[in-house]
């Protein structure tokens, strides 16, 4: 081990009832590089971002962030943790009740107790960035298509310029155009700075423009890690049924034997 | 299987998990009052949707309330020739009873199911997730400037539904009755007493903690999309309405639990 990795998870375990969606998960995301996992819908993907936020206890396993323990943290030591993160939401998640400069700069006025006049040049200096005309600041998140929704989720992500963003489905209902806008806009985004993300999702096509490495995520575990460029040698059955999008393999017979 | 026992013990355990889980939610909620920040302009915008909006359903109510009331104990005191009751009986009525219980109510129909909606939706949409990874805790930001204006805001409006029930009384009293009006208030007054009030506001206060915990609680635990934040609404209102009465029960055996 040479440097200490941005985030750490090992052996993470995670039940909901009968269900156990997270079946000791072991994940390393080395500081400064850009990790996609993708996996099938209800593999646990989200259950693994939401656990490291701490939205979630696992039930046993080690979740570290620089080093930290984020389960036994106390609530004052996890409050300082999650400032180093941001996270765009897969349906955006924007507060409906607030426009959309509000929006933008919210962790930056009652996260960092900014003045709201600070806060609305970065906010609209942000929405630039994401390719969000001045004017769109007033409106309301509801008067806004998906497309730019997800930008002003961006937007709101990057404000507070975390360490670590996560990005939860970036292209999901989007089309194919907008979603490569997203891709382009999340790459350019993480270089300016600097920041280690991590990104769930199943298009193949976004995985492959925003990641350095690569995760599959199976039945509540790590099945592959490699970089990006092996993805397509991997020798992974389950990884090429996958990437390729097949309906027969060794995933599906998983799915019949349960 | 159907050991009717084992059923009876098994509901009595689950509702009071669930009453358990409330308050751990309300305490939760309370600690946020001592922790700063405090969102003072959540709270003033929450007093005026709780409050400013439900002055017409809670006038309507105690004006036609107390109109009933003055025409019911009419026609009841009128058999003992004892039509000079009506104020005493209406003030009474109103201040200990009917304006907390039936404004308290008429804002848990409204606030109660808006608060579960809202925030059900903000559940189910990853807002409150999102409050989360933007550095603001969800119970400081959302819940805890609900409760304080609901419990702040609760009182006033039973203080403005009382004299609108007793308005009520007055009119058909004095308009369809034939009661003399200067002798009409001066019964009312006589009857008045400071005590009544007092208990009316503790009550309101207590029923506007009931209202905020109910949508708040409700809602904040919502999963299951539109159809989870609509059971949750449905939850909400119909537990405040039973919690309402429940505890205006508690307090008015603790308050006048005399027998004479």
């Amino acid at each position: 081990m040479t440097a200490t990795p941005k985030i750490a998870l090992s052996g993470v375990h995670k039940s909901f009832g009968p269900k156990h969606i997270l079946q000791g998960l072991d994940l390393t995301i080395a500081k400064g590089s850009s990790l996609v996992v993708i996996g099938g819908s209800g593999t646990g993907k989200s259950v693994m971002l939401k656990c490291i936020l701490g939205l979630l206890r696992p039930d046993s396993g080690s979740i570290k962030v620089d080093g930290q323990e984020v389960t036994t943290a106390s609530r004052s030591e996890r409050k300082k943790i999650l400032e180093k993160f941001g996270m765009l939401f897969q349906g955006a998640a924007l507060f409906d009740s607030l426009p959309v400069w509000e929006n933008v700069a919210f962790g930056l006025i009652q996260g960092k107790g900014l003045n709201k006049k600070d806060a609305k040049e970065i906010a609209v200096e942000k929405l630039r960035r994401v390719g969000l005309r001045p004017d769109v600041a007033n409106l309301s998140p509801a008067e806004l298509s998906g497309g730019m929704q997800k930008r002003v989720g961006l937007a709101r992500a990057i404000a507070a310029e975390p360490e670590i963003i996560f990005f939860d489905e970036p292209t999901t209902g989007l089309d194919p155009i907008m979603a490569d806008v997203i891709n382009d806009l999340i790459v350019e985004c993480v270089k300016d700075l600097g920041a280690t993300t991590l990104s769930i999702t199943h298009d193949m096509a976004s995985a492959r423009k925003i990641a350095d490495r690569v995760a599959m995520l199976y039945e509540g575990k790590i099945i592959w890690e490699g970089s990006k460029e092996t993805i397509d040698t991997s020798g992974n059955e389950y990884v090429d049924q996958f990437i390729h999008g097949r309906a027969h393999g060794p995933i599906e017979m998983q799915i019949l034997k349960s | 299987m159907y050991n009717p026992l084992a059923i009876v013990g098994s509901v009595f355990l689950a509702s009071l998990a669930e009453v358990g889980r409330v308050f751990s939610f309300a305490a939760h909620a309370v600690s946020h009052l001592v922790r700063p920040p405090i969102y003072w302009r959540i709270i003033l915008k929450q007093m005026w949707l709780i409050g400013y909006n439900s002055l017409p359903v809670v006038g309507l109510t105690a004006l036609f309330t107390g109109a009933a009331l003055a025409q019911q104990i009419y026609v009841g005191g009128s058999r003992f020739n004892a039509e000079n009751v009506v104020p005493g009986v209406v003030v009474i009525a109103i201040v200990r009873e009917l304006g907390p219980v039936l404004g308290g109510l008429m804002v848990a129909g409204r606030v109660s199911s808006a608060m579960a909606a809202e925030l059900g939706t903000m559940r189910v949409t990853e807002q409150i997730d999102a409050l989360v990874t933007l550095s603001t805790d969800p119970f400081k930001y959302l819940i805890t400037p609900r409760l304080m204006a609901a419990v702040i805001t609760l009182p006033m409006l039973v203080l403005i539904a009382n004299i609108i029930g007793i308005m009520g009384g007055y009119v058909i009293g004095t308009e369809r009755l034939g009661l003399n009006a200067g002798n009409y208030l001066q019964v009312t007054y006589d009857y008045l007493e400071k005590a009544d009030v007092y208990s009316s506001l503790v009550k309101a206060a207590v029923f506007g903690f009931i209202i905020a915990l109910m949508g708040s609680y409700h809602g904040y635990i919502s999963r299951g999309g539109a159809q989870g934040v609509g059971k949750a609404t449905t939850n909400a209102v119909v537990s405040a309405f039973i919690v309402i009465l429940l505890a205006n029960l508690i307090i008015t055996v603790i308050v006048f639990g005399g027998k004479g």
